[in-house]
């Protein structure tokens, strides 16, 4: 760690590396794509960018307890983007994208387990299937197993490095920029097409726990996950879609847990305070069990709001087994839930477990929010290419989907690159970022201002109130998002009050500057569409019902000159026949 | 659900730079002290992933549910073997569980 923070820019030195792909986040799409890109050429230069250790970084950081899509025999891609768009009330989803997901879905699913990855198999070698889709492991290693992957093919990775904005050359993106999280360098990647990897944007909303001080991070997605691949995109002008299809998942009570585990895996009920199976009695219209998964996250909500709660996942019918085999699901994935569990002395054959709906999040590779990209994932921005939770319009890809997303993003990336050659380095662009990064670290100790952690949490309790968090039973309407919109647009004017008293500080500084300008964006898209879809995941108080008008995606730009976000619509297309409500 | 160093049995993994705590986490949150112990810089931003506490060579790191979302006093340890890991358990009653599971096959 650099012991003397420095007192003044020309103090900082200046690091700049050249490559052929540079992959910005090494989680499971950027690991992915950079084992992808040896593959396809071991002589290309690789080089990821990775805020933490490539060894546990991202949102499978602390393991996995399932692959939630792989194709099982007799079904077709085609089935599973039917799946898909029926999960999301039918679209509009872009198809052309999800199908080409699911066509190298199974491959990235089988790379993982030939490299040590344990899929639970039956006697006969057949995959574990414990709904229609999702295979059991146990996938305590997985990061660190794809991530050993990545360097043994050669790929070279430069961990604690925070990425801040793009580099670029004109229209055209030529590489990133960032700085040592360690070191306190100021980092240039140059590079001939680059693939935005960072995941989605976490803490955006307050997590309901966060009143605890020892609890801010009872979130759903990893809380490192801060957005700053939308960011550094739309500062640029790329186009953003359907960024109002927040993600919202029923999850455990108090700790953030998952309950996909307890509810598809063994199979237990939704329940509400009066021992009512809420999907079976109150959404078998919209299918029950099987209803759209907006449905079903914001159920248990519903019962609350009505006056039925607590809610619970009914674990009292499993057997001493089951309850091992589910404890060992989730050390898998949530270790410390285990841990919950043992604090509260539960037995949850006797108390069943209590669940409750996250806060929301902007998360690609689960809803559709995130880039606009092309059938080779490039984004609207020349030679930047998306992949995993940063690309949107294809919803459900969970971790196979965005490790079959690295892949194709680096196919892009690299047909591309054949046709291009680095150009100069614009020396003020690249001076003007040192500038800004470094800025809250140079402020003198005098300086009267505002800590990361101030802004954080009134941006947090902010878009709680007034852009539907979970204190709101995710709903909103106009003029709650208008004050939202103003009072953002106050936040993002005092970030010139934010200080760092070290080099963690200028990153966490630089965390909320980046989940701010997401935030904008996210409330704009809220606003535009008037009309409930996905209740819960974009709920209107004041349009509660659907809208025909609005069956097609909403996307926005910032201009570049002016700074405003301009919303326009781009049209459904159908492409894989069938009734879109049904699976 | 931060972590809480030991520090009998911390020894900073004897390291001039950054223990395995430090290296891991993805928050950037573990830090050497000056007494050469690592230390959890803000207990607020930890995602409870336990990478570090996995990592800990010397078993000095003990992730604890923060008392506001559970009782004293539960205990979640692992053991790190080759393509192994063995967790234990002990409930705020005394109860304790194993759970014991490969978790690599190469």
């Amino acid at each position: 760690m650099a012991k003397d923070l420095p007192k003044d820019l020309k103090d900082i030195p200046t690091e700049v590396i050249e490559t052929d792909l540079l992959i910005v986040g090494g989680g499971n799409a950027g690991c992915f794509a950079a084992i992808e890109a040896k593959k396809l050429n071991p002589n290309l230069r690789v080089t990821i960018m990775e805020k933490a250790h490539i060894s546990r970084s991202g949102a499978t950081a602390a393991g996995m307890d399932a692959i939630n899509t792989y194709i099982p025999e007799g079904k077709t891609p085609e089935d599973l983007v039917r799946w898909s768009r029926s999960q999301v009330g039918g679209g509009p989803i872009r198809e052309d994208l999800a199908l080409s997901n699911a066509q190298n879905l199974n491959e990235a699913v089988e790379d993982l387990e030939e490299w040590g990855l344990p899929i639970l198999r039956d006697e006969e070698g057949n995959a574990q299937y414990r709904g229609g889709w999702d295979v059991s492991i146990h996938g305590e290693q997985l990061k660190p197993i794809m991530a050993e992957k990545a360097m043994a093919m050669g790929a070279e990775v430069y961990n604690r490095i925070a990425a801040t904005s793009l580099l670029m050359d004109g229209d055209r993106c030529v590489g990133a920029m960032g700085f040592g999280v360690r070191d306190g360098k100021f980092y240039i990647f140059r590079a001939k097409a680059v693939i935005v990897s960072t995941g989605g944007a976490c803490g955006l909303y307050k997590s309901y726990t966060s009143d605890a001080t020892s609890s801010h991070h009872q979130t759903w997605m990893s809380p490192f996950n801060v957005g700053t691949g939308y960011a550094m995109g739309i500062r640029q002008g790329a186009e953003m879609t359907s960024l109002e299809q927040r993600w919202v998942a029923t999850r455990t009570k108090d700790f953030c847990g998952p309950v996909d585990t307890i509810s598809v895996g063994y199979k237990s009920s939704i329940t509400n305070a009066r021992g009512e199976r809420i999907l079976q009695e109150r959404y078998a219209h919209l299918g029950g069990d099987k209803a759209p998964r907006y449905i079903r996250a914001n159920a248990p909500m519903e019962e609350w709001l009505a006056g039925r709660g607590p809610t619970y996942a009914d674990t009292t019918h499993m057997t001493p087994e089951e309850v091992k085999d589910m404890k060992t699901d989730y050390l898998n994935e949530r270790p410390a839930f285990v841990l919950f569990l043992a604090a509260r002395g539960q037995d949850i054959t006797k108390d069943p477990i209590e669940i409750y709906g996250s806060d929301p999040y902007v998360v690609g590779g689960h809803t559709q929010s995130g880039y606009w990209v092309d059938i080779e994932r490039m984004t609207t921005v020349s030679a930047l290419f998306a992949a995993g939770e940063t690309a949107g319009g294809n919803p459900n890809k969970f971790v196979g989907g965005c490790a079959a997303e690295g892949k194709l993003a680096t196919r892009g990336a690299v047909k591309y690159m054949a046709t291009v050659t680095l150009p100069e380095l614009d020396t003020q662009q690249v001076e003007r970022e040192k500038e800004r990064i470094f800025a809250p670290l140079l402020r003198g100790p005098e300086f009267d201002g505002v800590s990361q952690t101030e802004m954080e949490e009134r941006m947090q309790r902010l878009m709680d109130e007034y852009a539907g968090g979970t204190s709101q039973f995710y709903r909103t309407n106009e003029e709650r998002l208008d004050y939202a919109l103003k009072h953002l647009k106050m936040l993002r004017d005092q970030t010139k009050f934010l200080y760092a008293k070290d080099l963690h500080d200028l990153m966490n500084a630089h965390e909320v500057i980046d989940r701010l300008d997401v935030a904008e964006v996210l409330v704009h898209h809220l606003k535009f569409r008037k009309e409930t879809r996905w209740q819960g995941w974009q709920t209107r108080s004041d349009y509660p019902d659907t809208d025909p008008k609005f069956d097609c995606f909403v996307e926005s730009r910032r201009n570049k000159e002016t700074g405003e976000i301009e919303m326009f619509t781009r049209p459904y297309e159908q492409i894989v026949p069938g009734d879109r409500y049904q699976p | 659900m931060p972590p809480r160093v030991d520090r009998e049995k911390c020894d900073g993994c004897k390291a001039e730079e950054e223990p395995l705590c430090a290296q891991i986490c993805p928050g950037d949150l573990m830090v050497l002290g000056e007494n050469k112990k690592a230390y959890c810089r803000a207990a607020r931003d930890c995602w409870d992933c336990m990478s570090c506490t996995k990592v800990c060579p010397v078993g000095a790191i003990e992730t604890r549910a923060p008392y506001q979302l559970g009782y004293h006093v539960a205990k979640l340890i692992p053991m790190m073997g080759t393509n192994t890991i063995t967790w234990t358990c002990i409930d705020i009653n005394g109860k304790v569980e194993r759970f014991r599971y490969k978790n690599r096959t190469t």
